[in-house]
């Protein structure tokens, strides 16, 4: 399978300022990363506030640029000035604040902002809103305006707006750190239906492990360096280093863990409820 | 919710008139205000008066809501008249200890009166039947070739709508931040006024940091979805005029005719 | 008995188009010291709800008492009782405005009229209280982590001593560890300093593991006001609001379901725990 993004010794450093301006030293926030994406999986990215993940996440639309190493997008390399729109057009994004990045007064002038800059003429703008709106289950608010929806409604307008600029990639950068449990379930649902029924790549940045359950594949960040890397069910087996990195692991995994340290055989790691009942019943 | 707030006062409604490209409304507006001044007698004003009231019966608009405009303006409307009133020199009609009042003066008070009435009422119904939105493309569109002498109209217009956009966002934050504020014992309301002044800052700094992050954010989004400026930007509703366009410009042109021959050349 | 609200209705935006009810005929009795848990999904009036209780707003109809007086009569002075029912609200980023966090503190105790010396010690007290360290008294807020930007928010309201303390959603946008520090900290402020607390809330798992009272609020009406166990018992009307019970009561009903003899009003982790270890006869 073809690689959508890879990236080679990633390193992202800032240079931190006091007050007058005056250099206070430097703070390397993405440290040697090494990671690539298959077209066509759904990937997510954990880790704490301040793990680096975001900055990171930056570098695949091409909105930060590498200190050191290298990106490429889709066989891309991010520095190039010339390959840039193409970037921002394959790779799509969608940010934490639902509010600040909807552009458009109208649900549907939102959606179509990306094709309106990438130069798509008029009709084919239409087709793309409709068929964007659908794949996100917002048609019925297309003329609404954005202040009267719901969180999770805005984030489905904000994917929409990706989808319409045709992208094979999608990066979410926290989507669901505003919303409330169903805004939640709305977007990881929009955004695992884009994976399967669409082919979409899917990269997911989250602290919300329930999330990443269904993963193809987990990368655990700390201190800008990916420090675990695995299937969901790999990274999840490690309960204790998960804590070390300020992360937690789904109500129903601590649970199996924690029957297991007394002394219950259930084997490791437990996903879902019905994994639990079934290792439960086995035990018996 | 303060979100429902529309800058401008948009009333939803099927019209005619709220169907009109937003170009011919602004140049109607504008050319209308222009009458205003041009006329100089009562039958140049029944004329603007009576093609205001036809645009509003074809707008749908209910009356109350074209009048809710001239509470504001109220006092400026009754100033105007009083200096009017009194302050023109000419044939004395009636005289108490140092006022007089004077035939011009009733005159000119009154047209005075009208005219900044007029004025109200037809800008108030071009915002009214326009939204904000179709408002700012019909000024991109009406002030492009300005675009020639280098001024940036394209980011002007981006830049109003994303203030239409985000006005109402900061004004709810800015009611959260006062109450916010207010639980911890802040007080926005009593105090003398260079002490209002001085409680205002706990509201301030919150909201222009708030404001700041957004823009950076917003600007962020824009760029991560391709935006580039309006070079090679394609629209998704573009502004095409359609026949009841060119019927309204019509309208507007035998409208100004009319009202220069009457109400200027005609009957001096 | 420290607050009751009585009949107290609420129509927002009265005398507009968009007049709809918030709050309908809301009746609550919150004695002194207890630790509440407010649920409902956005927009079911819980936020409404709290800002009624420091007379931010003011009810369409009905009552609220504090200390056995009404606080909407006239004459009654607000701004003592704000700062016994103290409010932090969602973002700190909506009340941090100082140029460092030891003077933002300040903010609330300032505004009673304290004389300077008792609102610098009930600063410092206060910033202690939520495990602030001396070293980052005088940083700018604006430059703290998120988990820290509420620790500040918190002291700000703690500072002027109130004997409620109602956090609207104090956890939102922390990651896990954050969530966890945070809710240890208002629930070890509520053990030692012995204040009621309100915490609102739309993750079930955090307020299960520390309340003793659960309100749901749905459409603007109290449709629970119990116990957690007794609340979560209700899973299935829950998630007709839109909300849910914590996983391990799920799992615990799936386990009955499947023939094991436990209980299934459990909704904590440490109960599920001790009710299947002693399903398997471990202890």
């Amino acid at each position: 399978m073809k690689e959508m993004i890879s990236t080679d010794k990633l390193v992202f450093e800032y240079i931190r300022r006091d007050e007058e301006g005056n250099v206070e030293g430097i703070t390397r926030a993405v440290d040697e990363v090494d990671l690539r994406v298959k077209q066509g999986q759904f990937i997510a990215i954990l880790g704490h506030n301040g793990s680096g993940k975001s900055t990171l996440a930056k570098h695949f639309n091409a909105l930060l640029f590498p200190t050191e190493g290298e990106v490429y997008i889709d066989g891309m390399l991010t520095d190039k000035e010339e390959n840039l729109w193409e970037i921002r057009q394959e790779a799509g994004m969608v940010f934490q604040n639902p509010d600040n990045q909807i552009i458009g007064q109208v649900v549907e002038e939102d959606v179509g902002f990306g094709p309106e800059n990438m130069g798509v003429p008029t009709e084919e703008i239409w087709e793309r809103v409709d068929e964007s709106l659908k794949a996100v289950r917002m048609d019925k608010f297309r003329k609404s305006s954005p202040n009267h929806l719901s969180g999770g409604q805005k984030q489905r307008v904000s994917i929409a707006g990706v989808i319409a600029m045709h992208p094979k990639c999608i990066i979410m950068d926290e989507p669901t750190a505003m919303l409330d449990p169903n805004g939640r379930r709305e977007v990881i649902r929009a955004a695992r239906a884009l994976n399967q029924v669409e082919g979409i790549t899917v990269i997911l940045i989250t602290h919300y492990m329930e999330e990443v359950v269904d993963a193809d594949r987990v990368f655990v960040m700390d201190k800008g360096r990916i420090v675990m890397e695995g299937t969901p069910r790999q990274v999840f087996s490690q309960v204790e280093k998960l804590k070390e990195l300020r992360l937690g692991v789904p109500q129903v995994t601590m649970l199996a863990y924690e029957l297991r340290k007394s002394g219950l055989p259930i084997p490791d790691p437990i996903l879902s409820r019905k994994e639990l009942v079934e290792a439960l019943k086995a035990c018996r | 919710m303060l979100r429902d707030i529309t800058l401008g006062q948009y009333y939803r409604a099927d019209s005619v008139i709220h169907r009109l490209d937003p170009r011919v409304k602004i140049v109607a507006t504008f050319a209308f205000i222009i009458s205003l001044f041009i006329v100089k007698n009562f039958i140049g004003y029944l004329i603007a008066g009576l093609f205001l009231a036809v645009c509003i019966r074809l707008s749908q608009v209910p009356p109350r809501f074209i009048f809710r405009g001239m509470k504001t303006i109220f006092f400026l409307l009754i100033i105007t008249m009083v200096f009017n009133l009194f302050l023109t020199a000419g044939e004395p009609i009636f005289t108490f200890w140092k006022f007089q009042i004077t035939k011009e003066g009733i005159k000119l008070a009154a047209m005075m009166g009208i005219r900044l009435v007029f004025l109200i009422t037809g800008s108030s119904l071009m915002t009214l039947t326009t939204t904000p939105n179709n408002l700012t493309d019909g000024l991109e569109s009406l002030l492009g070739p300005l675009k020639k002498v280098r001024v940036p109209v394209h980011e002007i217009s981006m830049m109003m709508s994303i203030a239409l956009r985000f006005i109402p966002i900061l004004m709810e934050e800015t009611d959260k931040i006062m109450k916010a504020q207010m639980a911890r014992g802040a007080d926005f309301e009593s105090g003398s006024i260079i002490n209002r002044a001085k409680n205002l800052v706990p509201l301030l700094v919150p909201l222009f940091i708030s404001a700041f992050r957004r823009a950076n954010d917003l600007a962020m989004a824009m760029e991560a979805r391709c935006y580039r400026g309006g070079e090679g930007r394609t629209k998704m509703k573009p502004l095409i005029y359609k026949k009841r366009d060119f019927i309204a410009y019509l309208v507007i042109v035998l409208y100004l005719v009319l009202i220069v021959v009457m109400g200027r050349i005609l009957f001096r | 008995m420290s607050i009751i609200v009585n009949h107290v209705n609420y129509i927002y935006e009265e005398d507009t188009a968009m007049a709809h009810p918030a709050l309908i005929d809301i009746n609550l009795q919150i004695p002194e010291g207890q630790f509440i848990g407010l649920i409902g999904h956005t927009g079911s009036g819980k936020s409404t709800l709290i800002q009624h209780l420091n007379g931010l707003i003011k009810p369409t109809s009905g009552e609220i008492f504090y200390n056995n007086q009404d606080i909407n009569e006239p004459g009654y002075n607000k701004k003592v009782l704000r700062s016994q029912v103290g409010l932090v609200f969602q973002y700190p980023e909506h009340q941090l405005f100082e140029t460092d966090c030891f003077k933002d503190v300040c903010f609330g105790p300032k505004n009673m009229g304290l004389p300077k010396k008792e609102v610098e010690l009930r600063a410092y007290t206060a910033l202690k209280q939520v495990g602030f360290e001396d070293e980052y008294f005088y940083q700018s807020p604006f430059d703290l982590s998120g988990g820290q930007k509420r620790r500040v928010a918190i002291a700000g309201v703690l500072a002027m001593k109130p004997e409620v303390l109602i956090l609207d959603e104090p956890t939102a946008g922390l990651d896990p560890k954050g969530r966890e520090d945070i809710l240890r900290l208002i629930s070890d402020l509520h053990a030692k300093m012995r204040i009621t607390v309100i915490l609102v809330s739309h993750s079930m798992e955090d307020v299960a593991d520390y309340v003793d009272r659960i309100i749901v609020m749905n459409k603007g009406r109290v449709a629970f006001d119990a116990p957690p166990k007794e609340v979560f018992a209700h899973y299935r009307e829950l998630e007709e609001m839109e909300l849910a019970a914590p996983q391990v009561t799920y799992c615990m009903q799936d386990l009955a379901a499947a023939g094991f003899d436990v209980d299934t009003s459990v909704t904590t982790l440490e109960e599920a725990k001790k009710e299947i270890l002693k399903a398997f006869g471990k202890c």
